[in-house]
């Protein structure tokens, strides 16, 4: 499938998705439409530098808030139209991103997870104590309640979000199939081969850690119009990081499909819980399906799917199919 | 004529262990060289050094005339020097054609050359061809036995189009005729152009193939020169029968 | 910023004292990271685990905590030793460990820790016991007894720890297993099963600093999240399994976080250790091939 039609296709779902959203009746489904949202371009942008090259970052949090921190920053000057500022958002976390990566991705694998952690602390700590922002007592933004012709504002931002995800899940599909998805395959795979084959590494990690900084702080942009009070505790907060590791890897962490599944289920799942059970319960289940099911179907629900319909196991970046007769555990 | 390889005392320690001492080393284009060695004597260090995969502290490798000082592995790749690893290191996500599409869609199209992808699938399907792997074009590496890897592992190193081959004991666990199979095909590639480096334990095969010889102990260089010189030469005698 | 001679000996001896506690903190990951190559991110959950351990015990029985947690650690040893067989059925064996490895651990991290929270709430808790609250006065010096204690008691146990490692049988197996594990066969010992008691110590450390830690500061399950950055900054800059260098880095970082907290005030205290950690990365040279 071209990519143009796919991404005409998933346009026409999220333009059904909308007026399902609004003819519901009950603004309540965009509130919480939001957060899925967000955490399908979260997941899918997790999933460029984990999944595909095998980086894991466990600092998502701190892009999502240099996202939303930039927002701030500039409302305390001018309030831009919120499609500025996500590409603004985009922008400061695309290129924390790449700074990041060049500090840090020369290291292997563990230590450069463990530097995002400390970097996402370290960005924290700086935005804590920076007075402009609001420091540890918080931010506040007015939303505006209406804008036409969409009618209430929280509509306005789950189009946004919505519109967001797609380009997301295209921009994922569109790495899988072209050159830069070969090479990020390679470098999850094995980087030093890689090099000796002549795919310049840490151009492409920089590459791949830059796309998905700047995805996960446009996902940032909108949210202090969302919540009205941004702090710095919960917005750098842990659940973040947790929840988009977890949805790429429950979710299945070869494709764009699986942080797409994994956010949809997960996503929705604890938007029910937080409200019918506590937050931390909700947390809780995460965690133990995150550990579940990184033990037990490492290859996520994408991989279950394709064993229990017993097709040959698609279980690479995009390709055409493989033929394998191979036992099902991962080399 | 300049050398296309030439390695200036090259020296690599491991903290305190020297791996590599002294090592000078011309090959002009176009050679068959071979380089033999008890193991641990370095010669897979000595690879990992020119290739860029392992910094080496002291000595340079100069390539097709330029230093080759701080390059990173995938640079000297495109510039022409291939290897193959001892222990394949396929992808293993990855299909065969993958596998060999990476140097020709990387190394190869860095150069200009940029062919469709028709064009690179076929040229893929030929030297899976040339190996013997083209039945498992579409499958994985986890579906093919060690041999089978080994000659894919070769295959990867051959579609970088290399000027230099560097070919690390390609043919551990072959049968006779796979052994003259593989030796073929580096006889074909040295026709064409391409300067191969041999390094093997399978006597046999080193002497037919090699037209100079260098053995490697305890790194250093303890001979180089004609293979049925550098046999005759007592201290080589001394390394391998002890 | 008001200088005096007295705050900055005061900052600095504290700043050690509290290093040696932030060594027995690091042991068990100098040991599990450092020398085993398993990246335990979760290893502060289970510090926390054993200060709430401690805390039980000491407010239902009223024993001592650090006497409690050395009852404690075989139960922690085996909790240690039941991870590692999960973890390498898993991971290790399959070759899985850099990507879902870590996220395990990770989930285990947020598991303890909200299993805590789930359980005890997000009250500060502590212990009572007879050394804390008085402190030994030395001239100038201001030494707080419930650090003082757990300092002393941290460095015995790194001793204990690299007396086990260099003069014992199954020390030197555990430190030889990461390098190499064939010839680790060849002398018929299980590398696996060495690993499993490695990890196994690894985790009954925990028990023990998760005592001192309580001696020290009132608990509450999100505080081992400090400690992520503070645990590896001394694993790196120690060296990586160096129980000496542990010891060093951690007293180290002490003093660098008692001077930023006398002088600059509290709140950027995170970005210290975790700060150091990035400066050790980025000036090391890890790179692909090497540690």
């Amino acid at each position: 499938m071209r990519t143009p039609i796919f991404l005409i296709i998933w346009l026409v779902i999220a333009a059904a998705v909308f007026a399902g959203a609004v003819a519901f009746g009950n603004d309540y489904v965009f509130f919480a439409g939001y957060v899925v949202l967000q955490y399908v371009v979260l997941s899918t942008a997790w999933n460029i530098l984990g999944g595909y090259c095998g980086y894991v970052n466990f600092g998502s949090a701190a892009f999502f808030a240099l996202g939303a921190y930039s927002t701030v920053a500039i409302y305390k000057f001018y309030p831009l139209p919120i499609v500025l500022l996500l590409f603004i958002g985009g922008a400061v976390s695309g290129v924390v991103g790449l700074g990041m990566g060049y500090l840090t991705l020369r290291l292997r694998g563990a230590f450069f997870a463990i530097a995002t952690l400390a970097l996402a602390v370290v960005m924290e700590t700086l935005v804590v104590n920076w007075d402009y922002v609001g420091g540890s007592r918080g931010a506040y933004i007015i939303r505006p309640e209406e804008i036409e012709p969409i009618g209430n504002y929280i509509r306005y931002l789950f189009l946004i979000m919505i519109l967001l995800a797609v380009a997301a899940i295209t921009i994922a599909r569109l790495i899988e199939h072209s050159r830069l998805g070969y090479g990020f395959a390679t470098i999850r795979d094995d980087e030093l081969a890689a090099e000796a084959s002549g795919v310049p590494t840490l151009r492409l990690k920089l590459i791949a850690t830059t796309i998905s900084g700047a995805l996960m702080g446009m996902a940032g942009a909108p949210f202090p119009y969302y919540i009205g009070y941004l702090q710095p505790s919960s917005t750098f907060g842990l659940d973040y990081a947790v929840n988009s590791i977890a949805m790429p890897l429950i979710g299945g962490t070869t494709s764009w499909v699986g942080p797409l599944i994994g956010a949809l289920l997960l996503g929705s799942l604890q938007q029910i819980a937080t409200v019918t059970i506590s937050s931390a319960v909700n947390l809780l289940i995460v965690g133990c399906l995150l550990v579940g099911f990184v033990i037990v179907a490492p290859n996520g629900i994408v991989g279950l799917v394709h064993k229990y319909l017993q097709r040959k196991p698609d279980d690479f970046v995009g390709r055409r199919k493989v033929e394998t007769d191979a036992p099902g555990i991962v080399p | 004529m300049t050398d296309l390889l030439r390695i200036d005392n090259l020296g690599k320690r491991f903290g305190g262990f020297i791996a590599l001492e002294n090592i000078s080393l011309a090959v002009p284009a176009g050679e068959r060289l071979g380089l033999i060695g008890p193991n641990g004597s370095g010669k897979s260090t000595l690879v990992n050094c020119i290739c860029g995969t392992l910094h080496n502290e002291q000595g340079t490798v100069y390539f097709d005339g330029r230093s080759v000082d701080g390059l990173a592995a995938h640079q000297r790749t495109r510039m022409g020097l291939s290897r193959s690893f001892q222990l394949p290191r396929p992808f293993v996500s990855l299909s065969l054609l993958d596998n060999i599409r990476i140097p020709l869609l990387y190394a190869v199209a860095a150069r200009g050359a940029h062919g469709s992808t028709a064009d690179i699938e076929a040229r893929c399907i030929d030297l899976l061809c040339e190996v013997g792997l083209d039945a498992k074009a579409r499958r994985l590496p986890r579906d093919l036995t060690q041999v089978e890897m080994r000659k894919l592992e070769l295959a990867r190193a051959m579609a970088a189009e290399p000027k230099l081959l560097i070919a690390d004991e390609a043919m551990a666990g072959l049968t006779h005729s796979e052994i003259e199979d593989i030796l073929a095909l580096l006889v074909r590639l040295n026709e064409r152009g391409v300067t191969i480096v041999l390094i093997e334990h399978i006597m046999r095969a080193v002497m037919s193939f090699s037209r100079r010889l260098v053995v490697l102990v305890s790194g250093k260089k303890i001979a180089d020169g004609r293979p049925d010189e550098v046999m005759r030469n007592p201290e080589v005698e001394r390394a391998y029968l002890g | 910023m008001i200088f005096s001679f007295d705050l900055l000996i005061n900052a600095v001896v504290s700043g050690i004292l509290i290093g040696g506690f932030y060594a027995a903190v690091t042991c068990g990951v100098s040991l599990s990271f450092g020398i085993l190559d398993i990246v335990n991110i979760a290893h502060p959950a289970f510090v926390i685990l054993g200060s709430y351990a401690a805390y039980i015990v000491n407010v239902s029985l009223g024993f001592d905590p650090i006497l409690t947690a050395i009852v404690m650690t075989p139960l922690f040893y085996l909790l240690g030793a039941v991870i590692y067989q999960v973890y390498y059925v898993s991971f290790e064996k399959r070759g899985q460990e850099s990507l879902r490895g870590l996220a395990f651990f990770f989930g285990l991290l947020f598991i303890t820790e909200v299993s805590l929270v789930l359980y005890f709430g997000v009250d500060y808790r502590y212990v009572d016991a007879a050394y804390i609250g008085p402190s030994l006065h030395v001239g100038e010096l201001d030494l707080p007894l419930r650090i003082l204690v757990p300092c002393l008691v941290s460095l015995l146990l790194i001793a204990v720890l690299q007396l086990i490692l260099k003069r014992t049988f199954l020390g030197r197996a555990i430190m030889a297993v990461a390098q190499d594990h064939f010839a680790l066969r060849l002398m018929a010992v299980n590398p696996v099963r060495i690993k499993r008691i490695a990890f196994g110590i690894s985790i009954a450390t925990a028990a023990l600093a998760g005592a001192f830690l309580i001696i020290i500061q009132p608990v509450e399950p999100s505080v081992g999240r400090e400690y992520i950055g503070r645990i590896f900054a001394i694993c790196v800059l120690g060296g990586m399994g160096s129980l000496p260098g542990t010891v060093i880095a951690a007293m180290l970082l002490g003093i660098v976080e008692s001077l930023t907290a006398t002088f600059y005030g509290p709140s950027w205290a995170p970005a210290v250790s975790f700060g150091l950690l990035l400066l050790t990365l980025a000036v090391r040279p890890a790179g692909l091939m090497g540690r």
